[in-house]
């Protein structure tokens, strides 16, 4: 069952990750709000003068204020590609608008007859910007970078989506490991941070003239120092660059045993698996942490590289569903058993392909599938209950759920009612024992893995091999939870690290010890 | 001296003063009368460029105000507002400073400075440090006079300088004003819409109606020789008191005089 570990001792056990996340985060904060602020406060005095570019200035911030931040940095990577630059980018259009708005009202609001009396006192433009304007707007104008900072933190997780560290990495690992402690080391630091610099520049906001003086002239040199606690997340420097899932980096099967087994040093980034087939595709990055069935692999021409010393354990799909619902429909299991034996790895590769680059929906995937294997049959009437179908949310599943309906349809007399897009393995899984759900394909490793959570001493005893970890899961399904696994459909959908085969086949590399010795031997 | 000819202003096609001319010697205080809306504080503000003329011309000591640029017009001319347009963020000290040193003066001279207009304006040194809304309403506005000052310009503009306060406080600041020694010998021109405060403070009155000058003369020239009816009218209500503060209190004869004129004009 779940480790029953502290959030304190998870956060002490990887005090040194997390430090060096916070910094990255607090640089990535405050690289982005430094610019914000150098171009947006002089845009927002220009505009105080000019009506109409007024209007189109704060219209045009207002705008990508509302483009939701995932989709900004989709919308980046592509013009800037994967890193910093792209966040850093996206961060500071977020910091943008407050900034500009802020000052822009905050010099507006100063009252008129003040200015009029520093124009009837013979001061110039300039004198009066600095000497009464600005100063009597300084509150809102730092309410405006009180506003973006907070911002800036929050969107700033986004960052471990393509490549530029910070916080966010704790985060999105710890949801797709469903490791709470993961989440909220990267969480509570996020916000406290966000709380903590709110307070400060709240202070700042709130000082007197003298203090402020002085206050003004180091703040530029406090933001610069931050600035630099950004460094990229430099492990090794080596002459190719991997690109790992948060996911990946957090779990014992991923980079640490490539590290441990493989002894392999290879400079990493973390970036989300929705764009780093594409980066590897582009040359933005070397090596990928891929699923092995991905239809990407295709789309992008990758190679799979032999993993030689079998630290990747095996992912076999099978459905899983209640014992209840077996016995209740005995005709049941034979039909589900069908589709086993009938596709292999570079079958649901080719599936996934379909769905992912062809846009296939995964109904026509599915149904072209069985007729080609003869599996298919027109949908019988509906003479007994109702079998509800579960899938997480991604094409594989939905193209076998598809499947599954369309077998159950043809062969049994029974009505299909699927629950699709149940977000991932915990949420699945919950439905599954909590009866809300009646079967979904499940992958031996997941289950093993993150359903599971056995010993380390039973993992190893396992040591990958196929059929111990599908006895061994279907094992203890059924006497924990009263679950049973069917036969396992055939294809492998581990983890598996992925290159361009054109650049793998030109450095020779086909298993990941090729990986390995390669980068021994050309050290930077 | 300040020249004003022939000076028009029109906003939006309403004209809010409508070629006005007249001059003001020097050492000699010219208010402008009129009622709200006649035009005043457009005309005063004609004459620093915090608005610019229409058409027309303005002569400062026979230089035109259009020669050279109004920042270096402004800094010899002092401007009282009637809600003072003190800067919040600035001390009291930072306030009457604040024209000094624009000019680059010296701190030991300003502060010299300072400290003098701070004793003839009646406030008590240990205000340099607060803030205007420390300050009463009052002191307040002897601040902002202390600021027109500071510079020692030869000319001060006040815009209903006395306007916004209680009636205590507005006599007791007049007087003041009336002994003051720094504007003795300084060309005022001063705005109001009070009568009575017109006839304590001006050497000659401008009255002003619809953007236009209907009189211009010392007070008791408009007093005794209204131009039209609307002059008349003008001071009809009060004109007991004003003929009283326009005589000599020991000529006996003449008070008994203006007290039957007023009698009979009630009956
Ligand atoms: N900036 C302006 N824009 C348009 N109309 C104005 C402006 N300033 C003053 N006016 C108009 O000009 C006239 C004279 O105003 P003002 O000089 O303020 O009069 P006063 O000071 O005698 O009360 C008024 O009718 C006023 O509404
Ligand atoms: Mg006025």
């Amino acid at each position: 069952m779940e480790q029953t570990q502290s959030l304190w001792q998870f956060m002490r056990q990887e005090s040194g990750k997390l430090l060096q996340q916070t910094f990255e985060h607090i640089g990535l904060t405050f690289i982005s709000l430094l610019i914000a602020i150098v171009i947006g406060v002089p845009l927002g005095i220009y505009i105080t003068h000019r009506r109409r570019a007024a209007g189109a200035v704060l219209g045009s911030a207002g705008i990508l204020q509302t483009i939701p931040s995932i989709a900004l940095l989709g919308f980046m990577i592509p013009l800037l590609g994967i890193g910093p630059l792209p966040a850093i980018t996206a961060l500071f259009l977020y910091a943008l608008l407050p900034i500009i708005r802020n000052t822009y009202t905050g010099i507006n609001g100063v009252d008129p007859l003040v200015k009029e009396a520093a124009v009837a006192m013979g001061m110039t433009r300039r004198q009066r910007l600095f000497k009464v304007e600005l100063p009597l707007a300084f509150p809102v104008i730092m309410a405006g970078i009180r506003t973006a900072t907070v911002i800036n933190v929050g969107v700033g997780t986004l960052a471990a989506y393509i490549a530029a560290g910070g916080l966010g990495e704790f985060i999105f690992g710890g949801i797709a490991l469903n490791n709470t402690n993961m989440i909220l080391a990267g969480a509570i630091p996020a916000a406290l941070l966000a709380i903590l610099l709110d307070f400060l520049l709240s202070l700042v906001q709130k000082m007197g003239r003298g203090k402020r003086r002085t206050m003004l002239w180091a703040l530029p040199f406090i933001f610069l120092l931050f600035s630099s606690f950004y460094v990229l997340p430099l492990g090794y420097s080596s002459r190719l660059l991997a690109g790992f899932t948060p996911e990946f980096m957090g779990r014992s099967d991923g980079d640490i045993g490539l590290r441990v087994v493989y002894g392999l040093k290879i400079r990493t980034v973390v970036i989300s698996d929705a764009v780093m087939y594409k980066a590897a595709f582009e040359k933005k990055l070397d090596v990928i942490s891929g699923y092995s069935t991905d239809g990407r692999l295709k789309t992008y021409d990758l190679l799979t590289l032999d993993d030689d010393k079998k630290i990747f354990p095996p992912y076999y799909a099978a459905p899983v569903i209640r014992q209840e619902i077996l016995e209740k429909y005995t005709m049941l299991a034979p039909v589900l058993n069908k589709l086993a034996g009938h596709i292999n790895d570079s079958i649901m590769t080719e599936l996934n392909y379909k769905v992912e680059h062809l846009g296939q929906t995964p109904e026509k995937c599915a149904r072209d599938f069985l007729i080609k294997e003869g599996l298919y049959k027109d949908p019988a009437p509906t003479v007994e209950g109702t079998i509800r179908l579960g899938s997480k949310i991604f094409p594989e599943q939905y193209i076998l759920i598809n499947m599954y309906a369309m077998l159950i349809r043809g062969y049994t007399g029974l009505h299909v009612d699927t629950k699709t897009g149940l977000g991932g393995t915990k949420i699945c899984f919950e439905a599954l024992v909590n009866n809300r759900i009646d079967m979904y394909p499940e992958y031996t490793g997941t289950a093993l893995l993150a359903i599971l959570h056995p010993q380390t001493e039973d993992v190893h005893r396992l040591g990958g091999d196929r059929d111990s970890v599908y006895n061994y899961v279907k094992g203890h399904f059924v006497k924990e939870y009263g679950l049973t696994w069917l036969d396992p459909i055939g294809f492998n959908n581990a983890y598996a690290l992925m290159m361009r085969r054109s650049q793998a086949q030109q450095l020779g590399i086909r298993t990941i010890s090729d990986l390995a010795i390669y980068l021994k031997k050309n050290k930077l | 001296m300040i020249e004003v000819n022939n000076i028009t202003k029109t906003f939006d096609g309403h004209t809010a003063v409508d070629n006005v001319s007249f001059t003001v010697e020097e050492g000699e205080t010219l208010v402008l009368l009129g009622r709200s809306g006649s035009g005043k504080t457009t005309l005063l503000k004609m004459i620093n460029r915090l608005i610019e003329p229409g058409s027309g011309e303005i002569r400062i000591n026979g230089r035109s105000t259009q020669d050279g640029s109004p920042e270096e017009l402004r800094k010899k001319i002092g401007y009282v507002f009637q809600n003072t347009g003190l800067f919040p963020h600035y001390t009291i000290a930072g306030n009457i400073a604040i024209v000094p040193r624009l000019l680059g003066w010296d701190k030991e001279k300003i502060r010299k400075r300072t400290y003098l207009l701070m004793e003839k304006l009646g406030l008590p040194a240990t205000y340099l440090s607060s803030y205007p809304h420390q300050l009463s309403g009052g002191q307040q506005q002897r601040v902002g006079l202390a600021r027109a000052l500071a510079a020692d310009p030869p000319i001060l503009l006040m815009d209903e300088p006395f306007g916004a306060l209680d009636p205590i406080t507005r006599v007791s600041l007049q007087k003041d004003f009336k002994e003051l020694d720094e504007l003795k010998s300084k060309t005022i021109i001063l705005v109001t819409h009070d009568v009575q405060e017109a006839f304590e403070l001006a050497d000659r009155i401008c009255l002003m109606d619809k953007g236009r000058v209907i009189q211009a003369g010392e007070p008791r020239e408009l007093l005794s020789h209204p131009a039209d009816g609307y002059v008349k009218d003008f001071f009809d209500d009060q004109r007991f008191l004003l003929e009283v503060k326009m005589m000599d209190p020991l000529d006996h004869d003449a008070l008994i005089d203006a007290f039957n004129h007023f009698k009979n004009r009630g009956n």
